[in-house]
């Protein structure tokens, strides 16, 4: 077990070096750099300060090696400065990190809530009029498209009903206790939080329904009726059982997704998490900031893989990682 | 009406009918089936596949489900009519005074639970005995189907015991609860022949020890004249012929019995080819007036197209369902 998840570990480290390369230069392919802007800013800009500047910068070297320049100030812990906000990269993104991860963490954790139970319900009354609402619900979450949903939200409960705030990620105040800043939190989350999740409780309760019909139809099933057992046993510990082992894997993956694809929902709430940064980022040519948020992201699937992998192992003894 | 039973029965189908609610229309799987099994007797149900031998082990089970459901019919476990039963009173008489043995030793348990956690959960169910006395039961349940090391084997997952062995556990599972009657669904249709034999010796001495009745379901006709006292031999849903197991064996009445045995090959006997029965199964959607098996019978004549050929008593506890019976 323990050499099969340093082997994994190893496996990851190779391919987030190769992506951080490839994020590279993916980044150097955008049109125009950071002198570009100083051009825009400065019009009494002369080609010989264009030079020296492009010198100074390094950017007058070979693709590989800005890359390993930069890949080496990274493993030494120097994660770079952001141009466009003045501070160290971590002081910009390790906020912004903790906004995202509360969010997209709180979505998720909505979404297996509702969605988990929903899915369940309407494999056990296939073909129902409960089971028809419900799919229909799940493929309006998995078909509208998630700016649409936030502005509804916004419309309904912020501007309608105004109870909670159309959009921001705290209110700016001095005078609040830890508990009133931390209610103050929660206004912010819930309308993002509702959006984000509404996307996944879709795809949640399709998979759940479809992982919860196939554990339903198999002979196990038979046989727990055979014995006596009553229905919220036969449901649980054997239908439900064994629909969580597809489960485990689709939540896990989707944390991921989850993580580096709140960018609209953020946007259109203008929270301040990294999706947004990262977007910001790669408009205003703001390359560290948009590497290391990069960086994070591809971190994410591969470490909810490896997560996926492992809990895998958890729920299903026939797989062993001897 | 059934024959009185050699002694008490412990469990008595009369005139058993499942139907399957289909979109063509309503199908007869089981139309009519009717026998009764005393007391530490074993009673072999043959019949090729689809005539209807498990959908009558699932229907006394109550184990059918939409589209399927039991139309007709009464099923006496003692005094007890279970076709009328409520589902509360059935899941207290499943696994503990009828349980059944499926074909599927690889699927028919759970794969993510442990083997004495599936023996435990009808134990605990059924008995209301402690964890501890349960686990002993278990393990001593699993050590009487003579499975080696059951206390390792009771922390065991399915997948980690071979077919033979699973299917040894299964049988251990079924019995954890003193069944006075079981079902055996085809329980060694899986497994290969070594392993077969010792099922069948395995099923044999303990059906013996604990003397319940045992209702065996096969297509096989050779394990069927090892296994049972009496074979009731079906075909699409309805009974051909019911008899003791060694006068069915040498003097079968029914024209479908007697082909049925003519088609096993005997031992140190030399043909080119094995006589077969000619044609197939009709349909159960387009089920001839008449018998059944008049399209591949050689006896068949206009009286068996024209009506169903009544179950009579031929000799004492022999009963055969043909107009044209063989004679020998």
């Amino acid at each position: 077990m323990t050499a099969y998840i340093l082997r994994r570990l190893l496996q990851t480290a190779v391919v987030i070096l190769l992506l951080s390369y490839f994020c590279y230069l993916l980044m150097t392919l955008m049109p125009g750099d950071p002198v570009d802007e100083m051009i825009m800013a400065n019009p009494e800009i002369t080609s010989a300060d264009i030079d020296r500047l492009r010198a100074l910068h390094g950017l007058d070297q070979p693709v590989w090696v800005r890359y390993w320049n930069w890949a080496s100030s990274i493993a030494s812990g120097d994660l770079g400065y952001s141009r466009t906000y003045r501070v160290p990269v971590t002081d910009i993104l390790g906020p912004r990190l903790l906004n995202t991860f509360v969010l997209a963490g709180a979505a998720l954790l909505v979404a297996v809530i509702v969605a988990i139970p929903l899915g369940v319900w309407a494999a056990l009354r296939k073909n129902s009029t409960a089971d028809y609402v419900i799919n229909l619900f799940a493929f309006a979450g998995i078909s509208v498209p998630s700016f649409w949903i936030a502005i509804v939200l916004i419309l309904v409960f912020a501007v309608y009903i105004p109870i909670f705030p159309a959009g921001g990620t705290g209110s700016i105040a001095f005078d609040m206790t830890p508990w009133e800043s931390f209610v103050d939190r929660l206004k912010y989350l819930v309308l993002p939080v509702l959006s984000l999740s509404f996307l996944s409780i879709g795809t949640y309760v399709r998979y759940t329904r479809a992982a919860m019909l196939e554990s339903m139809g198999n002979d196990y099933i038979r046989t727990a009726r055979a014995k006596g057992l009553g229905w919220p046993r036969i449901y649980l510990m054997h239908g439900f059982r064994n629909a969580l082992i597809p489960l485990i894997t689709v939540t896990a993956l989707s944390f991921s997704t989850l993580f580096s694809g709140a960018i609209i929902t953020e946007t259109v709430f203008a929270y301040q998490g990294v999706g947004q940064l990262v977007f910001e980022s790669i408009q205003s040519n703001d390359f560290n900031v948009a590497m290391v948020a990069f960086m994070i992201s591809v971190s994410m699937v591969l470490l909810m893989n490896l997560i996926a992998d492992l809990l895998y192992g958890v729920a299903d003894p026939r797989i062993s990682y001897a | 009406m059934p024959e009185s039973p050699p002694q008490e029965a412990v469990v008595k189908v009369e005139n058993l009918q499942t139907t399957f609610h289909t979109r063509i229309g309503p199908v007869r799987a089981v139309d009519g089936v009717s026998y009764a099994i005393g007391k530490g007797e074993t009673l072999g149900i043959v019949g090729e596949s689809g005539c209807g031998k498990s959908v009558t082990a699932f229907s006394l089970m109550r184990l059918i489900e939409p589209p399927g459901e039991v139309t007709g019919g009464a099923v006496w476990l003692g005094q007890e009519n279970i076709l009328e039963a409520s589902e509360t009173r059935m899941r207290e008489l499943r696994g503990s005074r009828m349980a059944i043995i499926f074909q599927e030793p690889m699927t028919a348990f759970n794969p993510v639970l442990t083997i004495g956690y599936q023996m435990d959960e009808q134990i605990s169910r059924h008995l209301g005995v402690s964890r501890q006395e349960s686990r002993e039961r278990a393990i001593d349940m699993l050590s009487l189907v003579g499975i080696p090391s059951p206390r390792e084997r009771y922390a065991n997952y399915p997948h980690q015991l071979s077919g033979g062995m699973r299917q040894r556990a299964m049988i251990a599972m079924a019995l954890s609860c003193d069944p006075e009657f079981l079902i055996a669904d085809e329980p060694t249709t899986a497994l290969d022949v070594t392993i077969q034999g010792q099922i069948l010796e395995l099923i044999q001495s303990l059906q013996e020890r604990l003397s319940m009745a045992v209702q065996f379901i096969t297509h096989d006709l050779g394990v069927i004249s090892e296994i049972s006292d009496r074979v009731l031999v079906m075909y699409a849903g309805r009974t051909c012929e019911v008899a003791p197991t060694e006068i069915l064996m040498s003097a079968p009445r029914h024209p479908y019995t007697s082909a049925l045995i003519r088609s096993i090959p005997k031992f140190g006997q030399r043909v080119s080819r094995l006589p077969a029965i000619e044609g197939s199964v009709p349909s159960l959607y387009e089920l001839p007036s008449g018998c059944a098996f008049q399209n591949r019978c050689p006896n068949a004549g206009q009286r068996c197209r024209d009506s169903h050929p009544p179950l009579t008593e031929m000799a004492s506890g022999h009963q055969v369902a043909c107009f044209h019976p063989v004679d020998r």
